[in-house]
């Protein structure tokens, strides 16, 4: 038995020793040794051929194809006003403007049916759809069995997931948390001078790189001349809390959010050692003048880093972009909005709040088979002098978007969780209502 | 390996519901996946907290009468059949010449059927007559609080003295044909899908 112990312990230590070397030093340094460039060819491969085997096979077995199109049904795009006159065009009598037809309420049963249908909101807080399988089997909604080569694959996928690239990965992050803390505690002994920033930056960086080689994350950056600046606030649209290691791997930003307990409130509480983040409590949170007050602070002193927020304020599938909420426009400073794509072929990086808890959703990360995202800095942006922080969030919100080909919404991603607010259909009401009785009354 | 969809949803299953609203089976088994994902408690019935779940739905002035359509007499779950059977309505009149079935009754989505469906709106309590009454209750679910019970009661008056014929101040489905045969009616009460 000890001889056995032996064994083990000896093949952890070489095994550990591998990892370290060929991946957390090259990886702290920004070096890269090429393994991950070639495992993602290989990968790459390996979807297309299974892409054109699944394609040919349900080809062979002649069910419809299920496309996964850009939608079930096709939606008439006209307003209310133009879509109620159209109907009532059939009537023989001269049209009154100010006046009730039987016919109106077709236009309303439409509308209802075509969101009972397909709507533009629940589908986003659920993973996308992918067009063609990629041999995970949390992906597969709608993929039936093909060949058995297809099949010998995925079982070789699940082994290499499970088996190989989950203990590499999990020990990376552990490395990789443990280095932040550690480090970070030791930055913050020193007293404030430049160098203690210097040093400070250097450990943020070396721990999220090392974090995202536990991803196998590929990350391209765009742009990055339009990097945030110190004194300003990034923006970025949000679909997990991985966003922070992926942008953190280029810059350092000053993160803003509650104190937790736990594993995370321990990291929260190094990190804030070595450099200012803004950490509020619970019941500061519920203070928005308050909340605004210290992020201003924040953001005019111009040494300290630029702020990361989401302004979603919740997760949401990469597919859209939902409504910015004000409070972060409001502050004051230049923003710099950034898009973050993932490519969902490799991994879902959504975090479904709902569905998944935090620990869940790590190792569903770690069993992917890598995760691939685009980020594009944008040019910053300044709330112009008529603009309200409404108008300026839209603004952002629109170019993001466009970067990003995301989808852009003004739906608030609240609803993940929340009713939608009455008002909206007051203001449906409210513009019938001046459909039937004319404009002479307000 | 299998799909989740699929093995839920029986081919011969699949089949009846064809006959039965005329849906392809490429549409069935997407407009499946849609109840699925809608059927947060996951037992194959949608109750009516799952329709209000989808926001354009909530905001809809009449989207309480609408879900109501998917709920028969007293009931509070709605399986995937009575779901697509009431979609059919909203399926786009098909071409005249293709059913010649004799013993095929009249389709789901056909015209009259269509009609029916929006009279259906109207008439709350279903006794075949839109009294002055219910027509006030939609009126006022689709106007909220914009119009003065005054206005909306001249407004009903006025729309029953237009299409009453046999004078008993409430509107039969005849007299709600009639008051709507020249509407685009296969247009407008159809949704249209893409394959």
């Amino acid at each position: 038995m000890e001889d056995f112990g032996n064994i083990v312990c000896s093949a952890f230590i070489v095994w550990l020793t591998l990892v370290v070397g060929l991946i957390v030093l090259p990886a702290m340094f920004g070096i890269s040794l090429g393994i991950t460039e070639v495992y993602m060819k290989v990968l790459v491969k390996t979807l297309e051929w299974a892409t054109l085997r699944i394609q040919r096979g349900s080809k062979e077995q002649q069910k419809p194809t299920t496309l996964v199109s850009n939608g079930i049904i096709l939606r008439d795009d006209g307003s209310m006003e133009k879509e109620i006159t159209d109907l009532r065009k059939g009537r023989s009598k001269p049209q009154i403007n100010g006046e009730f037809e039987l016919s109106d309420i077709f236009y309303f049963s439409k509308k209802g049916f075509e969101s009972i249908v397909e709507d533009e909101v629940t589908h986003r807080f659920t993973s996308e759809e992918l067009v063609s399988w990629n041999l995970l089997t949390r992906s597969n909604n709608n993929f039936q069995y093909i060949s058995l080569r297809i099949s010998i694959i995925w079982v070789l996928g699940v082994c290499i997931r499970y088996c190989i690239l989950l203990p590499l990965r999990v020990t990376l992050a552990t490395i990789g948390l443990s280095w932040l803390v550690i480090g970070a505690s030791l930055v913050g002994l020193l007293p404030n001078s430049r160098v203690k920033n210097w040093l400070s930056e250097l450990v943020h960086l070396m721990c999220y790189r090392i974090c995202a080689r536990g991803l196998s994350a590929t990350i391209c950056y765009h742009n990055k001349e339009n990097r945030p600046m110190k004194g300003g606030i990034c923006v970025a649209n949000h679909t997990s809390p991985i966003d922070i290691v992926i942008l953190a791997n280029d810059g350092c930003y000053a993160m803003v959010g509650q104190v937790h307990g736990g594993l995370l409130g321990i990291i929260q509480r190094a990190i804030v050692k070595a450099c200012p983040h803004v950490w509020f409590e619970r019941s500061e949170m519920k203070d928005r003048s308050l909340v605004t007050k210290r992020l201003r602070n924040h953001v005019a002193d111009k040494t300290k880093l630029p702020i990361l927020i989401f302004p979603e304020g919740t997760c949401v599938n990469n597919t859209s972009v939902m409504m910015f909420k004000k409070g972060s426009f409001e502050i004051g400073g230049t923003i710099y909005p950034v898009a973050i794509k993932y490519d969902p072929r490799f991994g879902d990086a959504f975090w479904n709040s709902a569905k998944y808890n935090m620990v869940s959703y790590l190792i569903r990360m770690m069993t992917s088979w890598a995760i691939v995202c685009d980020v594009w800095y944008l040019p910053s942006m300044i709330r112009q002098e008529e603009e309200s922080a409404v108008q300026f969030a839209n603004r952002v919100k629109a170019a993001i978007a466009r970067q990003g080909g995301l989808v852009d919404l003004s739906w608030d991603g609240g609803l993940k969780r929340a009713k939608v607010k009455d008002t909206y259909k007051e203001e449906q009401q409210k513009s019938y209502s001046k459909m039937i009785v004319g404009d002479d009354s307000s | 390996m299998g799909s989740r969809a699929s093995t839920l949803l029986r081919d011969e299953e699949i089949e009846e519901i064809k006959k039965e609203t005329g849906f392809s089976h490429s549409q069935i088994t997407r407009l499946y996946s849609r109840f699925t994902s809608l059927d947060k408690g996951e037992n194959g019935t949608l109750c009516r907290e799952d329709f209000q779940r989808i926001p354009e739905l909530a905001i809809n002035p009449l989207g309480d009468r609408i879900i109501n359509t998917f709920f028969p007499e007293g009931e509070d779950q709605v399986n995937f059949r009575g779901f697509m059977r009431t979609l059919a309505h909203f399926r786009p009149i098909d071409d005249p010449e293709k059913n010649k079935d004799p013993n095929v009754s009249e389709p789901l989505n056909s015209r009259n059927n269509k009609l029916l469906f929006a009279f259906r709106l109207y008439d709350l309590d279903k006794d075949d007559k839109i009294s002055r009454d219910e027509l006030l209750q939609v009126l006022r679910m689709m106007v909220g609080v914009n119009i003065s019970d005054d206005q909306l009661g001249s407004i009903a008056d006025r729309t029953i003295q237009e299409a009453d014929q046999d004078g008993d101040s409430s509107i039969s489905f005849t007299e709600f044909i009639k008051v709507l045969e020249k509407v685009d009616v296969e247009q407008k009460m159809s949704i249209r899908f893409l394959h």
